[in-house]
């Protein structure tokens, strides 16, 4: 029997889901390509030219899937043809131009996305030449775009890769109330930042709350007071004074665009701010505690804008209903903590209870060590939660990795999920992906093969790793 | 008879389950002896220690006794490189004691000062089923951190088990900038203090201060520079192992332990023989600085395939998840480490490493540090279902555990949930 999947699970899954969903529309209004109208603004200038790698049909036999949204099928055949989910079915018969890996005993998911990295912006080696992920200058960098940092040779891409990331975000730092743009990613080793950038992804606002742009502005540099913000109320005074600014800015180029005449003084930090407002530019916003969410979340009422994630979000747990209720999603570690006051109420069931909430969870890395397991990190969360009565399963639980994190970054049109159509962006687990004894056995992004266990010589080395002691050493 | 009284007492008024340590045993179980695995095994355990161990052991009668049903069960996972207990909140200077880089003293740096039983990374420790932690300075003023200590995980007020256990020195990078910026510069204040400590006091009626350590400091690493204090060394980089091997090589009175050693599997048998254990991160496989470019996944497995006596810790956030031992372990086992030398690496390496005869072993005249799992212990999937420490079953809950039944629902209808306690 044929019977392909995807509509049915889809709506199995589409309550848990639902939270993210305004996500998938903004996807379909992202900043069009340089457009030729005389006058307006390039939205689009530093365009990706990432094209998928050439790939032959291949046909994983006999694998326990999961499709990333919620879906769980025990000895099912997933074809890759054309760079895309040609068809996932009971069973499905190879022609000849087919490659067929047996997959028996293996599991087969969406390519993981990590919604939260820095790889590229603060690569290794973690020189002091290399520390090019926040634009600390200024407590408002809405002009920098992270894009413009990467260092496309950070060895870390090929360890996430290692781990099943098939895809990323990469953000500013956190140091700032406006961070700057974020970048969305494939995971293909590339020589240029604009080689990797995922094609039509949205751009993205990294936002800040809490301690960090107090500390650095308001206590930094030693003087005291440093300058502002110097507090949590002063952290709300500055976002609200920004998009005082961006409103009026917008304001203006709307009326040019209906009305005509002087073009409007291009300001960088605005272009970023108005993106936002005009629903074209997703906001993820660092902000560990409850209470602070509650209030950015008035925020953006006020200004008219939607917070699309909360970052790191460690006390989401407290407020999972109003997050369920916005539609925001959080995005989590399964159990970091402690290491500052606004992480000091974090707990491994953070995820489960923002997910049996109804409400949009994540799991992210910030890491580039904890980039290369996100599948134990859901596995922690996953079981952590079982143990406090909080029933999910396994196959739900994938789309912490995949399916809400593409609906965060407004590409789950793309990838993300297991449905035909989609970006073959797929991952052959050795075993149950949420063991800590599975690894990553083959990892395909749009079909092409990018990762292979058993072929190191298959495998990427950076330049930065040439002729150095363990190049090409399996890592 | 009078320690284990006064523990339990101690015991009792922190959530410790029990009044006093229970003559227990454990039917049933798939054990990991910290040497070998036995199936169907029973443990003994009397007075707060291990009485008798293995398939035909004998249950004293009318002891209580528990049936696992062959669930596993461990000796307490000894986490040998940790900071929990002597810092509450990471970025909050006033609850951090891990380094104190405004401080004129050095190796006098005794850690166990610091140390609070109840700071609530220990307990969330603890119900991960690590029951004993060897508590490690941070990076402070000098090269050398301090000294550090062995505490078990019970909260209790008198739960450190061997203060001073070792002395703690930075070298490699670190090590470096500690010392006025280079490798040469922190070889040579070590080997000047080696001579300051070695020749105090007699040095110091002459003069006042040593070449490198000061009267007190000088005093403090007696012990270590004649061998009979344990000496950790951070060090990273194949080169700077060597370095420290050829210091072994002309003070062989010298007890040295590595931590770190990213590259260590490049001088695996060199340091196989010259008798070095190793602590490392087997999550490390970045070049995360020049010192490390060699790190890889597979370094458990090559220090251990070349003898050297290799145990794990989780570098990344050594105080308030040195629970992430567990993980760390199975994941060197899915790098190639055996699951038995895995189990050992977390159990009776640390407590070889700390010279703690009867610790993370369950075999007769053990500390009853049992730990009860739900699944194999390794497994991200699995949590112990009870814990012993010293024969007196441990609370399971933490602050965390609170948060979290506070939460699990969100009705404030009647009101606030500052109310659910």
């Amino acid at each position: 029997m044929k019977r392909t999947i995807g509509f049915a699970t889809a709506l199995l899954l589409a309550a848990g889901l639902a939270a993210c969903g305004d996500n998938d529309r903004s996807s379909d209004k992202k900043g069009s390509p340089a457009n030729a109208d005389a006058g307006e603004i390039n939205k689009n200038p530093y365009p990706s030219t990432y094209t998928p790698y050439p790939s032959s049909p291949v046909l994983l036999k006999d694998a326990t899937v999961y499709d990333g949204i919620g879906g769980a099928f025990d000895g099912y055949d997933v074809l890759l043809s054309g760079g895309n989910i040609a068809e996932i079915a009971e069973t499905i018969e190879a022609t000849d131009d087919v490659e067929v890996i047996d997959a028996t005993g293996k599991f087969v998911t969406p390519g993981i996305i990590d919604n939260h990295s820095h790889l590229g912006v603060y690569p290794s080696p973690g020189v002091s030449a290399h520390g090019d992920g926040n634009e600390v200058s200024g407590p408002v960098t809405a002009e920098v775009w992270a894009e413009h940092s990467i260092w496309p040779q950070d060895p870390g891409f090929t360890r996430s890769l290692a781990g099943g990331v098939t895809s990323m975000q990469i953000l500013p730092g956190s140091a700032n109330l406006f961070g700057g743009r974020g970048v969305i990613v494939k995971n293909v080793l590339s020589r240029t930042a604009q080689g990797m950038k995922f094609p039509d992804a949205p751009y993205t606002l990294k936002m800040a709350c809490g301690e960090n742009p107090k500390r650095v502005y308001g206590y930094g540099g030693g003087g005291f007071p440093g300058g502002a913000p110097f507090s949590r109320m002063g952290n709300l005074a500055g976002y609200r004074t920004s998009w005082i600014k961006a409103a009026e800015y917008k304001e203006k180029w709307d009326k040019w665009e209906e009305e005509g005449g002087d073009m409007p003084a291009r300001d960088l930090e605005l272009d970023t701010l108005k993106g936002v407002l005009d629903g074209e530019i997703l906001v993820h916003m660092h902000c560990y505690r409850a209470d602070e969410m509650a209030q950015i979340i008035d925020m953006s009422k006020e200004f008219g804008y939607k917070v699309t994630a909360f970052h790191h979000a460690v006390e989401s747990y407290k407020i999972a209903d109003k997050l369920a209720e916005e539609g925001i999603c959080s995005s989590m570690w399964a159990d970091w903590w402690g290491f500052k006051m606004e992480a000091y109420d974090g707990i491994p069931e953070n995820i489960p209870m923002v997910h049996n909430a109804g409400a949009c969870a994540v799991v992210h890395s910030d890491s580039d060590i904890g980039i290369q397991r996100l599948n134990q990190e859901a596995a922690k969360a996953l079981s952590d939660g079982r143990r406090a009565g909080i029933e999910i399963s396994d196959a739900e639980a994938w789309a912490w990795l995949s399916a809400n994190p593409a609906k965060s970054l407004g590409i789950f049109d793309q990838t993300g999920s297991l449905e035909s159509g989609k970006d073959a962006d797929v991952v052959l687990w050795t075993a149950d992906p949420f063991s800590v004894y599975a690894k990553a056995e083959k990892v395909f992004i749009d079909g092409a093969l990018m990762y292979d266990l058993n072929d190191p010589d298959g495998n990427p080395v950076t330049d930065f790793e040439l002729g150095q002691p363990g190049e090409g050493d399996t890592k | 008879m009078i320690r284990t009284t006064l523990a339990l007492l101690a015991a009792s008024s922190i959530g410790a389950l029990g009044t006093s340590a229970q003559d227990i045993a454990v039917q049933n179980a798939k054990l990991w002896t910290g040497d070998r695995m036995i199936e169907n095994a029973t443990v003994v355990i009397e007075d707060g220690e291990v009485t008798a161990v293995g398939t035909g052991a004998a249950i004293p009668v009318g002891m209580e006794t528990i049936d696992v049903e062959g669930a596993w069960v461990t000796p307490g996972i000894f986490a040998p490189y940790s900071r929990a207990g002597i810092v509450e909140v990471g970025s909050e200077v006033s609850t951090n004691d891990t380094a104190a880089g405004a401080s004129v003293y050095t190796a006098a740096l005794d850690m166990s000062d610091g140390f609070n039983p109840l700071e609530t990374n220990v307990a969330v420790t603890r119900i991960q089923g690590v029951t004993r932690i060897a508590v490690a300075p941070g990076f402070g003023a000098s090269l050398f951190g301090g000294q550090g200590f062995i505490a078990n995980t019970s909260g209790a007020a008198n739960s450190v088990d061997k203060q001073k256990a070792f002395m703690f020195i930075n070298l490699g990078e670190a090590g470096s900038g500690l010392s006025g910026g280079s490798r040469p510069a922190a070889w040579a204040k070590l080997r000047a203090a080696l001579v300051d400590a070695r020749t105090y006091p007699a040095r110091y009626f002459a003069h006042n201060e040593g070449d490198a350590l000061s009267r007190v400091d000088a005093l403090a690493f007696g012990p270590a520079s004649r061998g009979s204090q344990l000496i950790l060394i951070r060090v990273s980089r194949a080169s700077d192992i060597r370095k420290v091997i050829e210091l072994k090589a002309e003070s062989s009175s010298l007890n040295i332990a590595l931590v770190g050693a990213e590259e260590g599997w490049m001088v695996a048998d060199e340091l196989a023989k010259a008798g070095i254990p190793v602590i490392i991160d087997p999550f490390a496989n970045l070049p995360s600085r020049f010192e490390s470019l060699g790190a890889t996944q597979y370094n458990a497995a090559r220090l251990i395939d070349a003898g050297v006596p290799t145990a794990f810790s989780y570098f990344t956030d050594d105080s308030h998840q040195t629970r992430l031992i567990l993980q760390v372990a199975g994941n060197a086992v899915a790098n190639g480490v055996d699951h038995e030398d895995a189990l050992r690496a977390i159990t009776t390496v640390p407590a070889q490493i700390y010279g703690m005869a009867g610790y993370g072993s369950l075999q007769s005249g053990s500390v009853g540090d049992v730990v009860i799992w739900d699944g194999d212990p390794l497994e991200v999937t699995s949590a112990p279902t009870k814990i012993f420490i010293d024969g007196v079953e441990q609370s399971l809950e933490s602050r965390q555990t609170r948060l979290r039944d506070r939460y699990l629902s969100l009705d404030e209808s009647e009101k606030p949930l500052a109310y659910k306690h």
